[in-house]
């Protein structure tokens, strides 16, 4: 009995362990062969360059480290191996890749951003695109799961080769690669959020961020407040994680600290904010900074309203953006906002006469699909723009090394109102921000616009004046 | 004589019984051998982003071994062991984080923190047990699911686990030994898949002792093996305890092959997935284990790489590609569960198998022909099914 | 104390709709002894019924009432095709069909409605009417507490004094002696499983208002604490249902206003533990004896 126990147990878990292992083995297999599938211009037949040798057949595995800058291929001239000087660059093509929540919490309105920004490609390739090289955006979704965009980052520089990431959106899903980036030396340019942790350049040397940092952005908020509601209790509403703190720390850095009355937090998860609200209700507060994405704004100004609470609402411009949150309070927007104060870096949607708002809007139509014209669209515009621009800036010869050079040597100037922050030492991106009130329900620009840092240092204006865009929407 | 003809069929029991379990012990350890030799061709064959996969497999396997023999052998639903998860995981990033912060290296810290991790989920798991003891069917559904959900909401709340961010988990690089050429996700694959041949070995011998046959008994009818003297709250602890530790070996394994441990890694849909995938590669199966992670894991990739190929308008490809790996895990456990209750590996079974004439042994029935380990999935009965009014019982 | 009343009524409201939904459980429990784990994303799905005819039409309560037959219907077909010999399973398998089913249901939604967040309307007025100077309820929270009160009136009034109560209430407790006495017992079962899907569309109309909007996974939350509150109240008590909602969503309310609103899902599940580890079965259940 015991052997032919033995012999059938053996078999089947045989069989177990094969069947397991060709199904593994299968998906290594396709995913390899199609996963490139995905970018518009074909793979150059230069079968020399590292980025298309593995997708050729699955098992040769390129077994040692994934990072392709290999010497010989950025020794190599553009004509040598076909113009593929780096892994997901081609003489056709530049892969990017990026993770956005396409779906969950943060969705609302932020599934926006990477379609505007592939429809700035787009019109840019049509254009030629950057030194005779089309660019690639590949979009993947996360969920705002940190686990997911592990996965995820990891897919799109193991396995899809991308040349760089872009745009990366999220505090706590992008914080969970940073390391990996940094193993595998990836580009990582501008990253949607305003944490302080992009800024890191001896940590993370090809991380960049790319919106105003939360603490710069709360102390420009805070000297407003200070200029305008001296006296009143001030307290603050913020999302509990780095977008908050960095956000009211800030704040305090302005107003000074303990200057706030009351501080409550919300959590992505959780919708209802009324016992938070209430809180701050019977704290009498008069003035709520918050630090909130767009759901969360439009629940905190709906819950107050029918609180009858109606403080003086000064919102970061991450959920700051009327017509989002039109889409949430409809025909009570006008009234809730109205005299609300926020900030912005970039020229807000509504500015019709901005030559930069111009150009995108008519990039909207023609390639955007005429998407309703928001600030999301607005910043994802932008994001490619400063994309291009460093691309650009990186040369022909189009190596990884040398478009983070590109972004480091820093000077450039576009639809920001005001200016980037990059050098070999600081990462951040945009160095400040303008106040904006709500005034018949578009967010009208107020005063003059600040920079500052992340410390004590105080608020300088900047006067430089915002370039007109170039007439073919593309940087010289 | 009279004593050597009464005392030989127990000693010849006895003996049988012996031989039986050190036959066993073999077998696990040949195919212990025999995986990790599988372990090292094929992680050695295959690409980084392959052997990234294959890692996160590992991770699953330990969590998903743990949850079928819980689930299957002992008879006890849980709905949160992707809670139990974190707990192994954040366990591993604090001690992580400590070793570097001091700067400790060596090839003996990442096993201590996936032991700690172990430990700690499994204590942890002995708490809730001594809890959930007295709780049946859908009370303990109940109870498992509101941990699930509950636990990783801990980590916003205090400051030491940094909120929705999580924890960075560093470690060291691969051993010099190994060449400058060996990846990291080599490494990662690796350890993972090592943890989760261990698991599966003890596992295995837990299935096929005396404790197992303790699980199974409690598991088919609690009077009766309370009646043969097992206790039967020691029983369901000891495998929640087992269980929470073999979860917390796999949610360590999953940090380390994350490098962080936020709650959204381990949230509901985590706990689920692993209920999925006991249930598809058959309940009390460690072999279904392997099988169910398997598909849990590269089941979306496969959908996902199909339906881009496939060249659908924009709208439906991406509603499509979101959406149509979970519609066919959906799909999946409920076609499993109501046509085939033993998953794959009870598909598994129904290979032709050469039939061995039945010899009966002196003075001992037939053995029963199940094969010692445990791959004999039986779905746990509930409580006694009311065909009898309950008492008292009103509208 | 201000605070305490204005903390009271919010999580009674909220408290109202987790005891529609571990109503609707209950009821399906006892009538066919299953764990229904996909009533939220069944009620999801009404919801996106509810906005398509709403859409359609122009009416609000054109779409609720459409959300409140689709509930009907779709109780009727879960029943009688995946749950059809649900007697005959084991709780284990009960509860992962029910998990199968509510991520098959919740993906079909992403695949043909999309994810994106819709925008679902409340039925009346949010802003909240004050008392003395604490606001308590508005119209909304008001409509909703009165709403699941006349339904558990209804189903209590159908239960205890109707013929057709009493075939229902005979055929989950003895069905074999009730279809020797003719009563349709698989009719009953699926009548009771159709009353507990619209039940679960009333609360996805009268919770979705209050969060982000209509998503496919919306009702996930709510259908876990409506869970907690079933478990709370016992699952063979439908009146322990209500009341284990109701104080599901008052203990999350204090919890979120004295404590912080990350620990709200904490407080849940102490609760749970805390009523389950001194009665095992619920609040209101009454204790199995054991047999031997």
């Amino acid at each position: 009995m015991t052997r032919s126990l033995h012999r059938r147990s053996i078999i089947q878990i045989g069989v177990a362990v094969v069947a397991a292992a060709t199904l593994v083995a299968c998906s290594s297999s396709s995913s390899d062969g199609t996963s490139s599938t995905t970018s518009a211009a074909g793979t150059a037949p230069a079968a020399t360059s590292p980025a298309t040798a593995s997708t050729a057949a699955a098992p040769t595995s390129t077994a040692g480290s994934s990072d392709a800058s290999s010497p010989a291929a950025t020794s190599a001239a553009p004509t040598d191996n076909g113009g593929a000087t780096d892994t997901g660059v081609t003489a056709d093509e530049i892969l990017l890749g990026t993770t956005q929540p396409l779906t969950g919490p943060a969705a609302p309105g932020y599934s926006k951003i990477s379609a505007a920004m592939n429809a700035y490609f787009e019109f840019a390739n049509e254009a030629g695109g950057v030194n005779g090289r089309k660019v690639t955006l590949k979009v993947v979704d996360d969920g705002y799961n940190p686990a997911k965009t592990a996965t995820l980052t990891r897919q799109l520089v193991l396995q899809d080769k991308v040349f760089a990431l872009v745009g990366a959106l999220g505090t706590p899903t992008h914080t969970a690669v940073l390391d990996f980036i940094k193993q595998n030396k990836v580009p990582d340019l501008f990253v949607s959020s305003g944490s302080r942790s992009w800024n890191q350049a001896d940590k993370y040397p090809t991380t960049f961020g790319w919106q105003v940092d939360y603490t710069v952005e709360g102390k420009i908020l805070g000297d407003y407040i200070k200029k305008n509601f001296a006296g009143k209790k001030v307290c603050s509403f913020g999302q509990n994680d780095d977008f908050g703190k960095d956000g009211v720390e800030g704040v305090e850095l302005t107003l000074g600290a303990g200057s706030l009355v009351d501080k409550q937090n919300y959590t992505p998860t959780n919708t209802n904010v009324g016992p938070q609200i209430g809180a701050l209700q019977a704290a009498g507060c008069e003035v709520v900074v918050s630090f909130t994405v767009p759901g969360f704004t439009a629940l905190a100004l709906g819950t107050a309203a029918q609180l009858k609470f109606a403080p003086q609402w000064v919102i970061s411009n991450v959920g700051a953006d009327i017509p989002t949150l039109t889409g949430f309070l409809k025909e009570a927007t006008g009234p809730l906002l109205e005299g609300a104060v926020s900030d912005n870096y970039l020229p807000g949607s509504a500015d019709t006469s901005n030559s930069w708002i111009k150009l995108f809007k008519t990039v909207n139509e023609k390639y955007n699909d005429n998407a309703p014209f928001d600030g999301n669209v607005v910043y994802g515009m932008a994001i490619a723009y400063t994309t291009l621009q460093v691309l650009a800036a990186a040369g022909p010869n189009l190596t990884r090394e040398s478009v983070i050079e590109a972004v480091q040597k820093g000077g450039y100037t576009g639809p920001g109102l005001v200016s980037f922050r990059y050098s070999a030492t600081d990462h951040s991106g945009y160095a400040g921000t303008q106040i904006n009130v709500v005034k018949n329900g578009v967010a009208t620009p107020t005063g003059p616009v600040y920079t500052t840092d992340d410390g004590t240092a105080p608020l300088t204006e900047y006067t430089e004046q915002q370039p007109e865009a170039p007439a073919n929407g593309l940087p010289e | 004589m009279a004593t050597t003809e009464t005392t030989r069929p127990a000693a010849t029991a006895a003996v049988s019984t012996r031989r039986q379990s050190w036959s066993t012990l073999v077998r696990h350890l040949a195919l212990l051998a025999g995986g990790v030799v599988v372990v090292l061709l094929i992680t050695g064959w295959f690409d980084d982003f392959a052997n990234y996969q294959l890692a996160t497999l590992g991770a699953y396997i330990c969590a998903v071994a743990g949850l079928t023999l819980l689930t299957g052998t002992s008879g006890q639903i849980s709905l949160g062991h992707g809670a139990l998860m974190a707990i192994g995981g954040y366990t591993v990033a604090l001690l992580q984080n400590q070793f570097a912060d001091h700067g400790v290296t060596g090839l003996w810290v990442l096993p201590l923190s996936l032991l700690a991790g172990t430990v700690a989920t499994a204590l942890f798991g002995a708490a809730f047990g001594v809890a959930a003891a007295r709780l049946r069917g859908p009370y303990l559904a109940g109870a498992t699911l509101a941990l699930g959900v509950a636990l990783p909401s801990i980590t916003s709340h205090f400051e030491v686990f940094q909120g929705d961010q999580g924890l960075f988990v560093p470690f060291d690089p691969p051993p010099a030994g190994l060449g400058d050429d060996f990846s990291l996700e080599h490494w990662q694959a690796w350890v993972s898949l090592g943890a989760a041949l261990i698991t599966l070995f003890l596992l295995a011998n837990l299935q096929s002792s005396a404790v197992g046959r303790h699980m199974r008994a409690v598991r088919d009818d609690e009077i009766a093996a309370s009646l043969a003297g097992l206790s039967v709250p020691r029983t369901q602890i000891l495998a929640f305890t087992i269980s929470s530790a073999a979860a917390g070996l796999g949610g360590g394994v999953f940090a380390f092959v994350l490098q962080t441990a936020s709650p959204g890694s381990f949230g509901l849909v985590l706990s689920l997935t692993l209920l999925s995938a006991v249930i598809i590669g058959g309940l009390g199966s460690l072999t279904g284990a392997v099988l169910g992670s398997v598909i849990v894991v590269y089941l979306g990739t496969w959908l996902t790489d199909w339906i881009d190929g496939l060249g659908l308008d924009a709208g439906w490809a991406q509603n499509l590609h979101d959406h149509l790996p979970n519609a066919t895990y959906g799909l999946l456990l409920i076609l499993v569960m109501l046509l085939l209750p033993g998953g794959l590996a009870g598909l598994l079974r129904r290979i032709p198998r050469p039939r061995s004439p039945r010899r009966p042994r002196v003075g001992r029935p037939d053995p029963p022909d199940q094969p010692a380990a445990a791959d004999q999935p039986v779905p746990p009965t509930a409580p006694p099914a009311p065909t009898t009014p309950p008492p008292g019982g009103q509208a | 104390m201000n605070r305490f009343l204005f903390l009271t009524f919010n999580g009674l409201s909220f408290g109202a709709v987790y005891a529609a939904v571990a109503l609707s459980l209950v009821i399906i429990w006892r009538a066919t002894r299953v764990l229904n784990f996909a009533q939220g994303a069944m009620a999801i799905a009404c919801a996106y019924v509810a906005i398509a005819v709403s859409t359609a039409t122009g009416s609000y309560w054109l779409g609720f009432g459409a959300a409140l037959v689709a509930g009907f219907v779709l109780g009727i077909i879960v029943e009688r095709t995946v749950f059809r010999s649900a007697d005959r399973m084991p709780t284990l398998n009960t509860v992962v069909v029910g998990v199968g089913l509510l991520i098959l249901i919740e993906a079909a939604v992403g695949i043909f409605a999309g994810a994106a967040n819709r925008d679902f309307p409340a039925a009346f007025s949010t802003a909240t009417i004050a008392v003395g100077d604490v606001p308590l309820l508005s119209p909304q929270n008001i409509f909703t507490l009165g709403s699941v009160l006349v339904v558990m009136l209804a189903l209590g009034a159908l239960f205890t004094w109707t013929p057709t109560g009493l075939r229902m209430r005979a055929a989950a407790l003895a069905p074999e002696v009730a279809r020797l006495l003719g009563v349709k017992v698989g009719r009953m079962l699926t009548l009771g499983w159709a009353l507990a899907g619209v039940v679960g569309a009333l609360a996805a109309m009268l919770v979705i208002p209050t969060g982000l909007g209509l998503f496919p996974q919306a009702m996930e939350g709510v259908f876990v604490l409506g869970f907690t509150g079933a478990i709370v109240g016992g699952l063979e008590s439908p009146l322990g249902a209500v009341v284990g909602g109701l104080v599901t969503g008052v203990v999350l309310s204090y919890a979120s206003g004295y404590l912080g609103s990350d620990l709200t899902l904490v407080a849940a599940l102490v609760l749970l533990l805390g009523v389950l580890l001194v009665r095992p079965t619920g609040l209101f259940s009454p204790v199995p004896e054991r047999r031997v």
